[in-house]
């Protein structure tokens, strides 16, 4: 299986291609354009890194603010001491790291328990994270002052991007992707081949977590000033959600269809009518479960091959026999 | 002392809360996200009706919980009851009515903010103090706490002593057994999401007389309940009401004792220690 | 054929709260030996097998394969210990085709095969289950006997030490069973170490060296087939005390 087919190299092809042309944006415009894309690039890694997780375990995790928050601290937190580099990397240490701890506190356990902990989990590590800073440091926010500027920005995310969907691609083919396969279909006869379903789906977890902190460590030059409650804002799990939810989760590339039409209709929203972002979130998930559950990769699918019948994807619940 | 009968008072208010959503997720298999926004309407509308039309709020859930309860049946039958049919197992059902009432609570969470804003309310209801063993509290709240025991009473004798409660309790155990003994499982499916509804309800507007509240604080009310509801068992009425008592007990003491701004902590290290422990509940059985 | 025990049930009982469902039930297998595990409904022959196979923990007791005690292990290890299995409702994977679902038995159990290795391994096991050629068929749309080919090849695939068939041959027609149980003579004549759970008494009868055979949780007889099948207590047993 080293050798690549002609599918895989078209597909390479097409995305060098479009890394290149979005390479570019920043060369044609450093206004409001590039910030808009800096947006996109940021929700494409966040959801690309959320599906490599959820896609396969239809587990859904709100945990991403908690650990892009993680990775802006990280940043906030080192700047002045250690090389940026450095923290990026910290940064994804730290998320993988919670990552692992939620994924076997909860993880053996039903997506009921997963989401509700998730839920609250940004909000619990806002929490300690401004308790900690009242208690033992002087200030509650952080500077973060770099020469960075947007297009450094968009370019390291364009980076992280290529890394993200290197990653998702390499483990499709290898034996953890066909584990999260086999698990998708049936847990219990993947644990009769052999399978270690909860370290398969916490170590893809934290995979995931990784990267979404070194997102969250990017972006914190843009923030310059780090303070909780922007760090770990709620709204990102949600945004991140119905991205991929909307775009698809079937496949790699799937749920940048959803973040680059939402992203760009939530910033048109946020700024003429931001009262109505909560309504605008509440409408898009109502619209995705009742329209659209498969997400737009969905409607493609079935107007490509309009007879091929209903796939059944959703794996069988398990019952115990007698 | 404080601690204790602060934390009962907190305690009994999350118990209606729990049992609410225990009711719709383990009767009707919903997990509704929106429980707490729920909460929060029925805070304004007991301040509206306190203030507009001097309604006394303990009398005001009279009105507000048969609202609540027409409200969550015409949601069940509208926007769940389709998830229902269309689900083919169980996990299906969890992920759609999970993104579902995840919907629901961002809606109604933005026509609260658009008709109310988002700065924070409170209205004045008997705020005169008593003296209970020698420290001074709030009449509201015990009058809170007292109809907070006497809604969960009788929703206790309705489960237990009447044959509709009864039926109810068959669903949650087995709803395709229930069915086979002649009961109308979508009817009683819808009626637990609805009672559940009126539940909450009326633990908002307790809250409300003597709880500061805004339109985005839902979702904290929701974490909390779900969290009672695992820890007491699904479905579980004296394991929700003991878990609620349990986590009001462990907030107020957190908030007085280390600091206010860690209550969250406090319930999420009673969460983990749950889930670590007893995944099945308190009172919940060992399953294979 | 005589040899080591290669499992060996020691006492296991499984209790699920109040009801027994195995009551310290002793058992032996002998490597390249074929058992049939018999009884009426609800004896318990499922929960055995889930014991065995790490399905289920027991409540007290011990199951050694090889000497190395499994009983309490997750099933995984279990299975990489070189246990496989059928299940009693047919499970294959829908998603996956044909000849995906053969290598999910061989790439992380008992052997660890990957790549073209394992495809050209799955190929062959599919010819051997009867499913030649059709390896990129979508497995959901396959008939019953296919299928259950499928989640044979699927055990086979991790060359197992001991191979569990709960109620392989249940709800074949005729001459499905025929084919069935020519298939699993088959195995048995490789030497491979079997333990089948089943009803049907004619395939009980023609493949197995010995029969263990339970009821309501307990042991009542272990034997050669015919010798078993005479014994009062199995009569009994299957046809309850007034016919007997």
């Amino acid at each position: 299986m080293t050798r690549f087919s002609e599918k895989e190299q078209r597909v390479a092809a097409f995305a060098l291609l479009g890394f290149g042309a979005a390479a570019a944006i920043p060369l044609v415009d450093d206004g409001y354009y590039l910030s808009l894309s800096v947006n996109i690039a940021m929700y494409a890694v966040l959801c690309t890194a959320w599906t490599l997780f959820s896609g396969p375990t239809h587990y859904i995790s709100l945990a991403t603010a908690a650990f892009f928050g993680i990775g802006t601290y990280t940043v906030g937190l080192g700047i002045d001491s250690l090389p940026f580099p450095l923290l990026l990397a910290i940064a994804g240490i730290a998320a993988a790291i919670l990552a692992g701890l939620v994924g076997v506190a909860t993880l053996r356990l039903s997506g009921v328990y997963f989401v509700i902990f998730t839920l609250g989990l940004a909000e619990l590590v806002r929490q300690v994270v401004t308790w900690l800073q009242t208690n033992f440091t002087t200030s509650v926010g952080l500077y973060v002052f770099t020469d960075m500027t947007e297009k450094h920005i968009f370019w390291m995310l364009l980076a992280l991007a290529a890394i993200v969907y290197a990653t998702g691609w390499l483990i499709n083919r290898s034996r953890l992707g066909f584990a999260m396969r086999i698990i998708g279909n049936d847990e219990t006869v993947a644990r009769h081949v052999g399978i270690d379903v909860a370290r398969s789906k916490v170590i893809l977890f934290m995979v995931s977590g990784a990267f979404i902190g070194i997102t969250g460590a990017i972006l914190a030059p843009r923030f310059a000033y780090v303070e909780p409650p922007s760090a770990f804002n709620p709204v990102i799990s949600f945004q991140v959600v119905i991205m991929a939810l909307l775009g698809g989760t079937g496949r790699l590339w799937a749920p940048l269809l959803g973040v680059i039409p939402f992203t760009i209709l939530f910033d048109r929203i946020s700024s003429s009518f931001p009262n109505h972002t909560s309504l605008l979130i509440g409408v898009a998930f109502m619209a995705i479960v009742y329209f659209l559950p498969r997400g737009v990769i969905g409607l493609i699918e079935d107007f490509r091959k309009p007879r091929a019948g209903k796939a059944g994807t959703v794996a069988p619940v398990p019952e115990a026999a007698e | 002392m404080d601690i204790l009968i602060t934390g009962t008072v907190l305690g009994g208010t999350y118990a209606l809360i729990a049992l609410g959503l225990t009711l719709q997720y383990g009767v009707a298999r919903i997990m509704n996200l929106a429980n707490g926004e729920n909460l929060v309407l029925a805070c304004f509308c007991a301040f509206w009706l306190y203030t507009a039309a001097s309604i006394n709020p303990v009398i005001g859930i009279a009105i507000i919980a048969p609202a609540a309860f027409l409200l969550n049946w015409l949601i069940y039958v509208y926007a769940m009851k389709p998830l229902v049919d269309r689900a083919k197992n169980r996990g299906q059902l969890e992920v759609d009515s999970i993104l579902a009432t995840f919907g629901l609570m961002f809606i109604m969470q933005g026509v609260m903010l658009l008709v109310f804003g988002g700065s924070y309310f409170s209205y004045n209801f008997l705020s005169e103090p008593v003296r209970i063993l020698g420290a001074n509290y709030g009449l509201n709240r015990i009058v809170a706490l007292g109809a907070a025991v006497v809604i969960a009473a009788g929703l206790y004798l309705f489960l237990y002593r009447t044959r509709y409660g009864t039926a109810i309790r068959a669903v949650s155990v087995s709803p395709s057994s229930a069915s086979l003994v002649a009961i109308n499982v979508p009817r009683a499916s819808a009626f637990a999401f609805a009672l559940g509804g009126a539940l909450t309800a009326a633990g908002g507007a307790l809250l409300s007389t003597f709880y500061t509240f805004n339109s985005s604080m839902g979702v904290i009310f929701t974490m909390k309940a779900l969290i009672i509801v695992i820890m007491g068992g699904v479905g579980d009425v004296r394991g929700a009401v003991l878990a609620a008592l349990l986590l009001g007990l462990a907030e107020t003491a957190v908030a007085s004792l280390i600091d206010p701004g860690l209550t969250l902590a406090a319930t999420y290290t009673l969460f983990i220690i749950v889930l670590l422990i007893r995944p099945q509940g308190i009172f919940g059985r060992q399953t294979a | 054929m005589t040899g080591r025990a290669l499992l060996s049930v020691e006492t296991v009982r499984k209790a699920f709260g109040g009801l027994v469902a195995i009551n310290d039930v002793d058992f032996t297998v002998k490597q390249s030996e074929l058992i049939g595990l018999i009884g009426p409904n609800g004896s318990g022959k499922t929960t055995m097998m889930n014991l065995i196979s790490g399905a289920l923990k027991p409540t007290s007791g011990t199951i050694r394969l090889d000497g190395e005690a499994i009983s309490g292990l997750p099933a995984h290890k279990i299975s990489q210990r070189g246990v496989a299995r059928t299940f009693q409702l047919v499970r294959i994977l829908p998603s996956l085709s044909a000849v995906e679902n053969v290598i999910a038995g061989a790439v992380f159990g008992h052997i660890r095969a990957w790549g073209d290795d394992a495809y050209r391994e799955a190929e062959v096991l599919l010819e051997r289950v009867g499913l030649g050629g059709r390896g990129s068929a979508p497995t959901g749309s396959m008939t019953y006997i296919d299928q259950k080919r499928l989640e044979l090849a699927r055990a086979l695939a991790s060359n197992p030490r001991l191979l569990l068939l709960d109620e392989w041959l249940a709800g074949l027609n005729p001459s499905e069973l025929k084919i069935g149980i020519e298939l699993i003579r088959d195995l048995r004549e490789d030497g491979r170490t079997i333990i089948m759970v089943e009803h049907v008494m004619d395939a009980i009868r023609s493949l197995c060296d010995r029969c263990v055979v339970m009821s309501s949780g307990v042991k009542i007889a272990d034997g050669s087939v015919h010798d078993v099948l005479n014994q009062p207590e199995v009569v009994t047993a299957y046809l309850g005390a007034d016919d007997a």
